[in-house]
């Protein structure tokens, strides 16, 4: 193994860091330049996803820092698309420094991807470190605006002791095992009995990245970064950053504490943080969905429902086995998908109409007729209503679960909170639809760029629905 | 052939959406005719009804053993010609929608795509997403095109809806994870062990029975049929709520005879009450379309006690009670929400009688007339060859229910009469003839197909027995 190997398969990090040099230095040159960054950017993406494809399917590189699989070439696919998209809700967002944002967002990309191809606690760290720092930034960009400033202040707070405790946690565990590679870890662990010091660690790490998936009790943060950064911003974090927590988590789960011994079991859980984790997706789905419930503002609801989706997507965790993990990857990414999509139109509205409450989407059907459509494509899948993704998307995690003993229970609070969502999304889709624009609002203008990525975002949500294997035959999980 | 009577439909169904407005109806109508002659030809065609032919199986998603399979037998070729009518007729009934009218027909057209798609799946996921993908439709042609209290009956019924499918959902998930299918047929010879039956039936059983209209979870059906417009009001009576009852039939009682043969005695009193109760109710009724949408119910509850004999002669009753209240309903809800509503712009019964619209409206009156006849049971109609043969067959199972029964019909007979006199032959108390529309021929051709189907099946029952008798008597919970 030498440092041409590592260079060839870090080759689309290497050039989506490439892309954001280019971008700042393309913003520094000529002035009529600079309209090109976006597309400098996206073509950047576009190349980094073509060095994926070329790479060679399997590889391991320094035990462990960088591997590649099928599974890890298609999320890191799956994170550039969502910077794209990224990108493409940029070019209208009124920003002050243009070139800035789109390298830090690409920077926060390359954490993405580096978090999604590593199975080694340092590297892991460094990809979530590396994916905050910017995004932090990108949530207070316009230093003008109070409630941005707000955010940013509290996504700071709240991700850097986060950030505390998984760096805490991980040198317990680095203490106890003496590696930082998952998978020796795993042989360790399963060696020795449970430990007060080993749970400890365990508990940190589930800690910290609970809060990257904005599960309660740790989603305090969310309702407001959505509501108050930049939409792009929130579009990425709320998709890319939650995809590969998501990823991250499952992966650390299964492979280094897989074998973790619950000191009783219950409910017939295998793994002694089964217990704890299924605290976390029940308490999510409750207080998500009821807490949605009595929110004015679309990005707000958003939020809440978000920590509600959250609960669900832990379901599959809980199962033992690929299937469970399975079922996870993919609602994780469709919701991403579709969460791309609706902050696409909510970004188009706020910045047309002044404000994003329920209120500001009246008549939006009669303003413009595409992205009404989207937007209720988007709400009607995150409520889970056939034939859109989100329908097969929970149907799947509810089966999984289901075949697992003891998780009955649970399938019941998550058809709960699914009767519960139904009627704050369908309050949002019958104000598009039924009532009528309030009075001085014109159409809305939409270009091209946003017309198209919403048209895509669209197509996808409905074409997975249709034919879920499309996704569901690439996750193909090697551990 | 039958399975195009699902792809046409969905395909009219974006032509519609996509179609200039001027064409929009006469589109929906093809449609809806093309399905209609291929659900007829194929009723007429087939010769061997007892046992389900498969029509499509492709491989799905392969993940879960899911295959897209479509089969009919007896009973799915009769509910879907009287999928095939209903639709006709309420797209006849629905010529004059001038507001949105692509988007009208774009929903009518899902609910009935949706219905056939019920009605012909063989594979339980495939079942579960069409009985799902008729939800939203029914929510916006309710919320956007209806009338009294839209917005609350609207969401009323799809919450409702939705709640029913939750507890399918967990039955049907349990049903796959003990089972280990998702294909009917498979699961059918699959012997769940008794306990397990104990609680799933009931959980899946009242979890259709919702959409049926079982007492005392029909609330959302008089609300929902009074603040839908008439042509939502023809298919959810029509066809919506057949799909509960055809649920209960070929999933519930299939896959669980022994929780049903528990629970029968429970479900037949249910019925019952149903009958009597909603009778009693209608007879009160201020508000003419209240009148039809309890009677809806009170003619479900002949179809639930059909089903908790047990017997032959009774679940095939059931079946044949579903088709005629197709109609039947089809009709009533004609008559009261196109003919007379649009027309008069009220239903109040205390000021009908004023209009003396037996006289103004004279093609009204005459099919009201004969609707009112079949619904009270009167020889010669659908109607009254359905409740006889149930009546018969509960004889058997529960003589004291029947007579309960027998003075629910008495009731039923009691409440047309009151409504048919109050709004058609009243004393008119102004002088000068009110100038009405004439009635168009889109009305006459849609109320004229209705009354020949009625009066077809009343005088030649045998018609429609002979398809489902024999399907009903390979049935494994007969008594």
């Amino acid at each position: 193994m030498n440092y041409l190997t590592l260079l060839k398969f870090a080759l689309p990090e290497a050039v989506v860091t490439a892309t954001a040099l280019g971008v700042l230095g393309l913003h520094s040159s000529r002035p009529r330049w600079r309209d090109l960054c976006e597309l400098l950017a996206v073509v950047g993406l576009l190349l980094a996803a073509g060095v994926v494809l070329a790479l060679p399917a399997h590889a391991d590189v320094f035990r462990g820092t960088l591997v590649a699989s099928p599974l890890n070439s298609l999320f890191e696919i799956v994170c550039l698309a969502f910077a794209m998209c990224a990108v493409a809700y940029a070019r209208g967002e009124r920003l002050a420094h243009r070139a800035e944002y789109i390298a830090l967002l690409l920077f926060a990309t390359i954490g993405l991807m580096l978090i999604v191809s590593s199975e080694e606690f340092l590297m892991i760290f460094i990809g979530l470190e590396l994916t905050s720092l910017p995004l932090y930034v990108m949530t207070a960009f316009n230093k003008m605006d109070r409630r941005g400033a707000e955010a940013g202040l509290k996504y700071f707070l709240f991700g850097s002791t986060a950030s505390a405790f998984i760096l805490f946690g991980l040198s317990l565990i680095y203490g106890m095992c003496g590696t930082t590679v998952l998978s020796a870890i795993g042989e360790k662990v399963a060696a020795q009995t449970m430990t007060p010091l080993l749970a400890a660690g365990v508990v940190m790490v589930i800690a910290g990245l609970a809060f990257k998936i904005a599960a309660a009790p740790f989603h305090l943060w969310a309702a407001d970064i959505y509501e108050g950064s930049p939409a792009p911003t929130a579009a990425f974090i709320a998709s890319g950053s939650k995809v590969a927590a998501f990823l991250v988590l499952g992966r650390i789960l299964f492979i280094a504490f897989g074998s973790v011994q619950g000191s009783a079991t219950w409910h017939g859980f295998v793994a002694g943080w089964s217990p704890l984790l299924a605290l976390l997706a029940a308490l999510s789905i409750v207080v998500g969905n009821i807490t949605a419930l009595v929110q004015k503002n679309l990005a707000r609801l958003l939020g809440y429902s978000a920590v509600a989706h959250a609960g669900y997507t832990l379901l599959g965790l809980l199962v033992p086995g690929h299937e469970g993990f399975t079922a996870t990857l993919f609602y994780t990414t469709i919701y991403g998908f579709t969460l791309v999509g609706a902050f696409g139109v909510v970004a188009l509205v706020r910045r047309q109409t002044g404000g994003d409450t329920i209120r500001d989407f009246a008549g939006l059907r009669f303003r413009s007729p595409l992205l009404a459509g989207c937007l209720a494509v988007f709400l009607l899948s995150l409520a889970g209503l056939p034939p859109l993704a989100g329908f097969f998307g929970k149907f799947y995690l509810f089966a999984v679960a289901m075949r697992a003993n003891g998780m009955l229970w649970l399938v019941v609070i998550g058809l709960a909170g699914s009767l519960v969502s139904l009627y704050y999304y369908l309050i949002v889709v019958r104000t598009i639809f039924v009532d009528l624009p309030t009075e001085g609002v014109t159409t809305l203008q939409v270009a091209w760029t946003e017309k198209l990525v919403l048209f895509l975002l669209g197509a996808a949500v409905l074409l997975l629905g249709l034919a879920p294997n499309l996704l569901l035959g690439r996750i193909e999980i090697s551990f | 052939m039958i399975a195009y009577t699902l792809y046409l439909t969905f395909v009219g169904a974006v032509i519609v959406l996509l179609a200039p407005r001027a064409l929009a109806r006469w589109i929906a109508l093809a449609t809806v005719v093309a399905g209609c002659g291929i659900a007829a030809i194929t009723f007429l065609q087939t010769s061997d009804f007892a046992r389900a032919q498969t029509i499509v199986r492709v491989p799905w998603i392969p993940a879960l053993g899911i295959d897209y399979h479509l089969a009919v037998d007896g009973i799915s070729l009769t509910m879907a010609l009287i999928t095939g009518l209903t639709a006709v007729s309420s797209v006849l009934f629905s010529w004059n929608v001038e507001w949105r009218q692509n988007e009208f027909f774009f929903w009518l057209l899902l609910v009935i795509g949706g219905s056939y798609g019920v009605f012909l799946s063989a594979d339980l996921f495939l079942f579960y997403l069409f009985y799902e993908l008729v939800i939203v439709p029914k929510y916006f042609l309710i919320a956007t095109w209806g009338s009294t209290n839209k917005a609350y009956g609207a969401m009323k019924l799809t919450l409702y809806s939705f709640f029913g499918g939750a507890l399918i959902l967990v039955a049907l998930l349990a049903a796959y994870a003990t089972g280990g299918s998702f294909d009917l047929q498979q699961l059918s010879r699959f012997h769940f062990s008794s306990q397990f039956q104990f609680w799933a039936f009931p959980t899946m059983f009242f979890g259709f029975a919702v959409l049926a209209g079982i007492w005392p979870l029909h609330t959302w059906a008089p609300t929902g049929h009074v603040a839908a417009p008439t042509a939502g009001s023809m298919l959810l009576a029509g066809i919506v709520m057949k799909l509960g009852a055809y649920g209960a039939f070929r999933v519930a009682m299939n896959l669980f005879p022994q929780g049903f043969y528990a629970w029968r005695g429970a479900v037949a009193i249910l019925a019952v009450i149903g009958i009597v109760y909603a009778a009693a109710v209608a007879l009160r009724q201020r508000d003419l379309k209240f009148v039809i949408g309890y009677s809806s119910v009170s003619h479900m509850g002949f179809v639930l006690l059909g089903l908790a004999t047990a017997q032959v002669l009774g679940a095939g009753g059931a079946v044949l009670q579903m088709f005629s209240h197709g109609i039947i309903a089809g009709l009533l809800f004609a008559v009261v929400g196109r003919m007379i509503y649009e027309r008069t712009h009220t239903r109040d019964l205390t000021v009908l009688p004023g209009l003396a619209l037996g006289r103004a409206i004279p093609f009204a009156a005459f099919t009201f007339v004969l609707a009112s006849a079949a619904a009270m049971g009167i020889p010669g109609f659908s109607g009254f060859a359905a409740e006889i043969t149930i009546l018969l067959g509960a004889w058997r199972a529960y003589p004291a229910l029947v007579i309960i029964a027998g003075a629910g019909m008495v009731l039923t007979a009691a409440f047309m009469l009151r409504a048919l006199t109050k709004a058609f032959f009243g004393e008119s108390t102004t002088s000068e003839a009110a100038g009405y529309d004439p009635i168009s021929n889109a009305e006459k051709i849609g109320a004229s197909l209705l009354l020949c189907a009625t009066l077809a099946v009343g005088l030649f029952p045998n018609l429609l027995l002979d398809r489902i008798l024999p399907v009903v008597q390979r049935m494994p919970w007969l008594n």
